[in-house]
């Protein structure tokens, strides 16, 4: 895949190593963000970017890390051409490192077309706006969250929280009801731990959907830096599959977190000027060029639906990281502390939690008519609940109203019987909206104000 | 293209590049940069080096690289065509584009910003002879159904006409008139003109505010009203409705043209706002709003420095229509987008950082922004207005950071969007504590003139119960709304009606979504006269329970749905059965 012929670009002059920087001097013609093969004493090649180019001097920035080079007998080789990735659908079922390369001992898939791993925006015209349901199978997403192909919908969790159980659940129930279509997951893992990685291929085999995955492993001991190629090499071949071959693609993407972080590593190495936290500047813009590679495009057959982990500092949603990524995503997936200590699975907070494509996927000839309704009465009943319950912590249960004691009932019953699921238990759209009718009788008929006559008629206390 | 080489390429870092020039350049000079012809703006110059922001991603450009000049600064073209219109940040044609290279977006584009093959029937008003200087009114084109686009001569250009074409169909490059200037040179004036972004229009002179922009929205117009020519921000946290609060004000508010900016934000909320504007029709003049709007989308994908640049080419689209004599709305979504990459930029620039790495200029920039709103007389003597509805999204949605607390200082309106709100799905989630208009009185006289004489009372009076209830609730929240004596509880229950009825608007319901101004006094004076009424029955011994039981609650929970803006004689209707439920209530306590 790589030309191996050490042409005429081929320098010895490094200057300065720094981190995982090299400057090189003394070349010319050095195109800015340009591929670098560098072969170390040991007579390995190891990969690196150009970050900076100058008439004379170009500072490369190394994948593998700068141990072992020395100044003298590094040699640098300028290819002329951006990170590109080999795609071809022959990339499923395999395992590659963060560079697109393959680790598990089988030989390279032959492709004709190379992309650009930092792919071009699409065109907003070109776009179609996402309004399939994807049922997952877990009522407070479907009930509440509805994820729709084509959406970008992150979950925002903290370590020790059940993220990653919910997203192989996901990936495994993941339907359109009544449509039967090619579907891949690509999955990229980000300075994750190796037992991690092997939780979801075991689960990828179990469900024998092995042959429909690419697996991008950067594991918590690879090199930092191959962690910012990791999500754009998945969201190319991801991109090719959907685009071109009409696929519908699922990205998992865990954990950004981790991504950026070695962006705050290498902006400071480079010295860039900290904004918040230390975090680079552009860490908004740099984020959207991953996410925003989510989406359908007008006239293509596949989608690209991006469903990215983050772990949030502290479980602090404020933090950078969930804070800039709320900002693009089309909602977040949020994930609580307390609701996991009550052994509450999947523990997934009911108000913060958000998915803005939702209101074009459901309802009438999509789920049922009286979805946007339910969820916004659940909603709305949810979060008198948090405020009676708040208000009891104060006063205590015995000095509240009757209906206030409603509610409480309501937020127990909501908890325990909506929220509330198996690992494997795969409910379909129907069964979630009938178990959200259920726990809203608890309440008074008048409490339910969102509601529409017709609705309570046909479904209240049925 | 007529461009000459200026320099070549010395240092590139990301968006950044230095080249060595060869003649001299001016400040924010156009230029194109490489093979490619990436576009780029000056934006420091040296003896013989000038650094460039370029608006395209560099990737693959080399040392030595030339660039090229044209001489004038980043411009935009300004003519019939721009209505119905989807831009990226520097006036490239998105849907031409895709047009050409797929939907994917190439870099090194161009295209003409106005086509150049549709021609457009022209009416002349001036004739041969005429003086005319800026501004002056040479003739009309139907530009769509909606707008009639009014051909001037452009700013800071006078003489007489020595010719005028006829009445007849042309493209915009065709020459539209001559004129004969005083110096006796004579100057072609086609169609369209260029107009650089970063300079104002100029004007005659800025008038008083008195005419609100009407948005539909109960919350905006009653509460927190703005005048048309006003400056109003937005803020709130990821998730708390800005772009839906944008989207709603944009299809629903009384403005002749909506420039609608997504800077920095999603691709799919454009295609949004694009799959749903041609299908919504006006409902003052029944046509499709896609008609009087125009888009310019740099989502955040795209590159850093055409954003910064987006919000000067919306603003510049607004005056120029604004010197046809229109009101013009804009709503710039998100200006903390645009100051991240003004940030980004001064960053890689290695200039001195102020406030969290935001530039020192950041609140020059806005001020200066934000001072191109306003109700004008124009250099033709018409009138216009340009309003500006800016969003901003502080990081952790925190009001305190630079970028809102700037705007502050700036706008006269502050519409703070609260999380908890939001939450509990209560949108538009405007807080009603937290948020304030300074233009109350400037439009006072329009409300009490035009709708109802009473509205300055109402409105104080429902603010003022608003305050009283935020204060119960802080002692609800300790003891319980149980302690509070019925007096004191039906503020409570009237505010609650407020907020589920009035306050609550349901973007997606098809009557409620959008109230005329009539609509909104008479469903605050239901409310108000249900909160007067009960106060008076608790005084004579009605229980709260009692009252909380009438019937007519239930009408009035559904009069935003129930009754539409074609039927108000219906909520006159429900008032009177509210006034004769409490009558026969009160009969029961005499």
């Amino acid at each position: 895949m790589y030309d191996t012929q050490f042409s005429k670009r081929e320098y010895s002059t490094s200057t300065r190593m720094e981190g995982p920087l090299i400057a090189v001097s003394g070349i010319h013609n050095v195109g800015f963000n340009e591929l670098v093969e560098i072969k170390d004493p040991q007579g390995k090649i190891r990969l690196g970017l150009v970050l900076e180019s100058a008439e004379n001097t170009a500072i490369v920035q190394v994948f593998e890390g700068t141990m072992g080079l020395s100044l003298k007998e590094t040699r640098i080789r300028f290819t002329g051409t951006p990170l590109m990735l080999p795609v071809t659908k022959k990339m499923l079922g395999r395992v590659f490192n963060g560079l697109g390369r393959p680790i598990d001992n089988l030989p390279t898939p032959i492709s004709e077309h190379q992309l650009d791993i930092n792919g071009t925006p699409i065109n907003p015209t070109a776009r179609d706006y996402p309004q399939k349901f994807i049922q997952t199978g877990i009522s407070a997403i479907d009930g509440m969250n509805t994820l729709i192909r084509g959406q970008k919908l992150p979950f925002f969790s903290g370590s020790g929280l059940a993220h990653n159980k919910l997203a192989a659940q996901i990936a495994r129930q993941a339907t359109i009801p009544g449509e039967n279509t090619n579907f891949a997951v690509v999955f990229a893992a980000m300075g994750i731990k190796y037992d991690v990685a092997r939780f979801f291929i075991r689960n990828f085999e179990e469900s024998g959907a092995l042959e429909n995955v690419i697996l991008f492993l950067n594991l918590a001991d690879n090199p930092p830096i191959e962690r910012l190629v990791t999500p754009r090499t998945a969201l190319t071949i991801a991109e090719h599959l959907a685009f071109n071959e009409n696929m519908h693609v699922l990205v998992i993407m865990t954990d950004m977190s981790n991504y950026c972080e070695s962006l705050r590593e290498i902006s400071t190495l480079r010295g860039d000027i900290p904004s918040r936290k230390g975090y680079p500047g552009y860490l908004y813009s740099d984020l959207a060029q991953i996410f925003e590679r989510a989406g359908i495009i007008k006239g293509k057959k596949g989608s690209i639906t991006q469903m990215p982990i983050l772990t949030m500092p502290n479980d602090d949603i404020t933090h950078p990281i969930p804070d800039l990524t709320g900002y693009i995503t089309e909602g977040q997936i949020v994930l609580e502390r307390e609701l996991s200590q009550r052994g509450i699975y999947p523990p997934i907070a009911g108000l913060p939690s958000l998915s803005r494509l939702m209101k074009d996927g459901i309802g009438e000839g999509m789920t049922r008519k009286d979805h946007p309704h339910l969820a916004s009465q659940l909603f709305s009943a949810y979060s008198r609940v948090k405020d009676v319950r708040a208000l009891a912590s104060v006063i205590g249960q015995e000095e509240l109203t009757p209906i206030d004691h409603r509610y409480l009932q309501f937020g127990d019953a909501f908890e325990k019987d909506f929220l509330s699921q198996k690992e494997d238990e795969n409910r379909d759209i129907e069964t979630t909206l009938n178990i959200g009718w259920d726990v809203l009788s608890v309440l008074p008929k008048e409490e339910l104000y969102r509601m529409n006559e017709e609705e309570i008629n046909k479904f209240y206390g049925k | 293209m007529a461009d000459k080489t200026v320099g070549k390429v010395k240092r590139i870092v990301g968006p950044l590049i230095q080249f060595e020039s060869l003649r001299s350049t001016q400040m924010m000079e156009l230029v194109y940069v490489g093979e490619q012809r990436l576009v780029g703006e000056v934006v420091r110059i040296d003896e013989n080096a000038a650094d460039v922001q370029v608006y395209e991603d560099t990737t693959s450009i080399k040392p030595g690289d030339p660039v090229y000049g044209i001489g004038m600064p980043l411009s935009v073209e300004l003519g019939p065509g721009l209505l119905g219109t989807i831009y990226d940040g520097i006036q490239r044609p998105l849907e031409e584009i895709k047009n050409e290279c797929g939907a994917f977006i190439k870099r090194g584009i161009h295209l003409n910003a106005l086509k150049r093959t549709k021609k457009w029937s022209f009416k002349p008003v001036a004739r041969k002879g005429d003086e005319v200087g800026s501004g002056s009114i040479l003739g009309e084109i139907q530009e769509t159904s909606l707008v009639a686009h009014k051909i001037m001569v452009p700013p800071n250009i006078s003489g007489t006409i020595a010719e005028i074409v006829p009445e007849g169909e042309y493209t915009v490059d065709a020459i539209a008139a001559k004129i004969k200037s005083a110096d006796g040179s004579v100057k072609e004036l086609e169609f369209f003109h260029r107009w650089p972004v970063r300079i104002g229009r100029p004007f005659n002179n800025k008038k008083e505010l008195s005419l609100p922009l009407i948005t539909g929205q109960r919350v905006i117009d009653t509460l927190f009203p703005i005048p048309k020519g006003g400056t109003v921000a937005v803020p709130g946290g990821f998730g708390t409705g800005k772009t839906m609060v944008q989207q709603a004000i944009a299809k629903w508010c009384d403005a002749d043209i909506i420039i609608f900016i997504g800077c920095g934000e999603r691709g799919n909320e454009i295609t949004d706002v694009l799959k749903e504007f041609p299908k919504i029709i006006d409902p003052r003049k029944n046509k499709p709003l896609m008609e009087r709007t125009i888009i310019i989308a740099n989502t955040s994908n795209m590159p850093v420095a055409a954003r910064e640049a987006s919000i000067y080419t919306g603003i510049t689209f607004a005056e120029y229509y604004r010197d046809m004599g229109y009101n013009v709305a804009i709503m710039a979504d998100s200006t903390s987008r645009w100051a991240e990459a003004l940030r980004e930029l001064s960053g890689r620039l290695e200039e001195m950082p102020a406030d969290e790495g935001f530039p020192a200029y950041l609140p020059t920039r806005l001020a200066n922004f934000y001072e191109r709103a306003g109700f004008v007389e124009n250099a033709n003597g018409t009138s216009g207005s340009v309003t500006i509805i800016g969003s901003i999204s502080p990081p952790g949605g925190d009001f305190s950071e630079p970028v809102t607390q700037h705007t502050k200082r700036f706008v006269r309106a502050f519409w703070a969007l609260d999380r908890q709100l939001a939450n509990a799905r209560h949108y538009p989630s405007i807080s009603w504590i937290n948020s304030y208009s300074e233009y109350i009185d400037e439009i006072t006289i329009w409300w009490e003139t035009n709708i109802d004489p009473e509205w300055t009372k109402l409105r104080t009076e429902i603010m003022d119960l608003l305050q009283q209830e935020n204060k119960l609730q802080q002692v609800v929240k300790l003891v319980g709304p149980d302690v509070l004596p019925d007096s004191q509880r039906i503020i409570l229950e009237t505010c609650t009606i407020f907020k589920n009825v009035f306050l609550q608007q349901n973007a997606f319901d098809k009557i409620d979504m959008f109230s005329v101004a009539a609509k909104q006094v008479k469903m605050l004076h239901i409310i108000l006269s249900f909160h007067t009424n009960a106060l008076k029955a608790i005084k004579k011994g009605a229980t709260l329970v009692k009252i909380k039981k009438l019937p007519i609650i239930h009408e009035i929970a559904k009069m935003k749905f129930n009754i539409s803006n074609e039927e108000l004689d219906k909520l006159d209707k429900l008032q009177l059965a509210l006034e004769n439920s409490f009558e026969e209530l009160d009969r029961k306590y005499v």
